[in-house]
């Protein structure tokens, strides 16, 4: 029962949230977009005039380019792949009856509190440091030579660290869509004689497709950015160059803003096309 | 029909789970360990995990040495203000769109969520140039804004999804009653959304408090909140584990706690309603 006299009232509410997120979207975007036609060189002449797509080709050809896409496609991957497969497992492992179910869920969800900053620096140092590192004690301990981790195994380093972030929020999310599973089904499946894999692969995986989808899209959206992971510890060096960190060094340790406002353009577009998606799903929801 | 199961089931449930959730919260574990030791102690050869000699010693060097106090004080004051700031605005705009829909609501709803997933890295400079014009740059005030900014979609989703579960016929019976609009949010509309507002702001202050992209780049030495403080670890000299555990333990500790609480609405959260 909206009247004229609510609606007029609803848009009048609605105005500073949408006027504010249309200037911070609006504002930078469009500056962002003018830089990447421009040469500009804060420290070395400023800004040197229009280039038209000079900065899209000389992003895309660079050296480090190539190389950088495929960095972030292994960690996204990777970390897409670990934190689903070992988030559906526990998942359902935490939704079977046991003792203390209340603290290995707290235990379990940890990780994602810890600020990006704190977990990176202790997994690089207290973890992986060469010499005092726990993992160089272990492996001294079984007498084996410590590995060198973020030099020699960066990439899976960094995986590593990342997935530790996010596995909490995969499992916390498909846990809750495990609890939501319908039982007497499962129990009638099991009556009919089917097999736990079977179950599995025939009620469960199918039940929690739309949740796996989400996480997902959500994780790529984030993993995309991540930042401080790498920042704090190989600042981009042995191949951990990911697309993002790549834009943030053409703008601000090189300054050159005009390359990086073009690779930060192509970053806009890469994650564009995967908020597509998401917000189909998500729009269906709305709409049920 | 409750599944029935056996004893045995359970133990290994049980012992399965533990051993997984000790393992994934081990890094925790061990770094708040740490920070009770002495420096020798916590690179000791093997590593010491019970026996050791119990100590406060990194606390009060992290406090005295670089002004813990102060990053606290920024984080608390960015985080705290943002959240606020960011549902101060978003509730009208969540109440409108659950009570008055209109066509264009889902839209708008969609639009907003798309904000949230512009790359930082893609408008870095922009802001970087703004805020050094506004003599924003390396100030509490800017930071506050553009977390709030950034988190704002999230704010008025989460609110939008709790608003949304209020049946709309209380709000009527009101209406009917001769309420006002004001009367009605304020009397009607508001103990009920409560619990909702709560757990965004909860989940939202986590959320600021955590952020590592914004407040990395955009503070030096003045407005720099905890996230940035810990960076600064990232090239020390000499022995430090013990005091990076100790500053590590005081930055995660609240927000660990604060998370636990916030375990259920983080879902809702972060999926933007659409896993329940």
């Amino acid at each position: 029962m909206a009247t004229q006299h609510s609606r007029s009232a609803a848009r009048i509410m609605m105005a500073p949230a949408v006027i504010l997120l249309l200037g911070w979207m609006l504002v930078p975007l469009t500056m962002t977009l003018w830089f990447s036609f421009r040469k500009y060189l804060p420290l070395r002449g400023g800004d040197l005039g229009w280039v038209g797509f000079d900065n899209y080709v000389r992003f895309v050809s660079s050296s480090a380019f190539w190389p950088s896409v495929q960095t972030t496609l292994i960690i996204v991957g990777s970390v897409l792949v670990i934190t689903i497969v070992f988030g559906v497992l526990l998942g359902l492992l935490l939704d079977q009856p046991m003792w203390g179910q209340g603290v290995v869920r707290i235990l379990v969800i940890a990780p994602f509190f810890v600020m990006p900053t704190v977990s990176a620096l202790v997994w690089k140092n207290i973890f992986m440091d060469p010499v005092n590192g726990l993992f160089a004690h272990l492996w001294k301990f079984f007498g084996a030579t410590p590995i060198e981790w973020l030099s020699q195994a960066s990439v899976q380093s960094i995986v590593l660290i990342v997935s530790w972030q996010w596995l909490p929020f995969a499992t916390l999310i498909l846990l809750t869509a495990v609890q939501s599973l319908d039982r007497e089904q499962l129990e009638a499946s099991e009556m009919d004689g089917a097999k736990p894999l079977q179950r599995f692969f025939y009620i469960i995986l199918p039940h929690l497709g739309r949740a796996i989808t989400i996480v997902v899209l959500i994780q790529t959206i984030f993993l995309l950015a991540i930042f401080a992971e790498i920042f704090v510890t190989t600042g981009g060096a042995f191949g951990t160059k990911t697309l993002s960190y790549l834009i943030f060094q053409r703008v601000l340790e090189s300054q050159n803003i005009g390359l990086g406002s073009a690779g930060g353009i192509y970053a806009v577009i890469l994650a564009n096309i995967i908020a597509i998606f998401l917000m189909r799903i998500v729009g269906k929801n709305l709409d049920a | 029909m409750a599944r029935s199961v056996t004893t045995n089931r359970k133990i290994i449930n049980t012992t399965a789970a533990w051993v997984i959730g000790l393992l994934i919260f081990f890094p925790i574990l061990w770094t708040i360990l740490t920070s009770f030791k002495t420096e020798a102690q916590a690179i000791n050869d093997p590593p010491l995990f019970l026996f050791f000699d119990w100590t406060l010693e990194n606390y009060a060097v992290v406090q005295e040495r670089s002004n813990y106090g102060r990053f606290l004080w920024n984080s608390i004051f960015i985080a705290g203000g943002s959240t606020i700031l960011g549902v101060m605005i978003a509730i009208p705009a969540a109440w409108s769109m659950a009570f008055v829909p209109s066509r264009r609501t889902k839209d708008i709803l969609l639009w907003m969520l798309s904000t949230k997933m512009l790359p930082a890295v893609g408008v870095l400079y922009p802001i970087y140039l703004i805020f050094i014009k506004l003599g924003l740059l390396d100030s509490i005030l800017g930071l506050t804004i553009i977390i709030m900014l950034i988190n704002l979609p999230i704010i008025v989703w989460m609110l939008y999804t709790y608003f949304r579960e209020i049946p709309g016929e209380i709000l009527e019976a009101a209406r009917m009653d001769g309420a006002s609009l004001k009367s009605e949010i304020l009397y009607v509309l508001t103990p009920m959304a409560v619990p909702g507002i709560a757990s965004t702001l909860l989940l939202n202050f986590i959320l600021a408090w955590n952020e590592a992209f914004w407040t990395l780049n955009l503070t030096a030495a003045k407005a720099a909140p905890l996230t940035a403080f810990i960076a600064s670890y990232s090239s020390p000299e000499g022995l430090f584990y013990a005091k990076l555990s100790a500053a590590s333990t005081m930055a995660i500790a609240p927000i660990l706690i604060l998370g636990w609480f916030s375990q259920k609405q983080l879902v809702r959260g972060l999926t933007f309603g659409a896993v329940k």
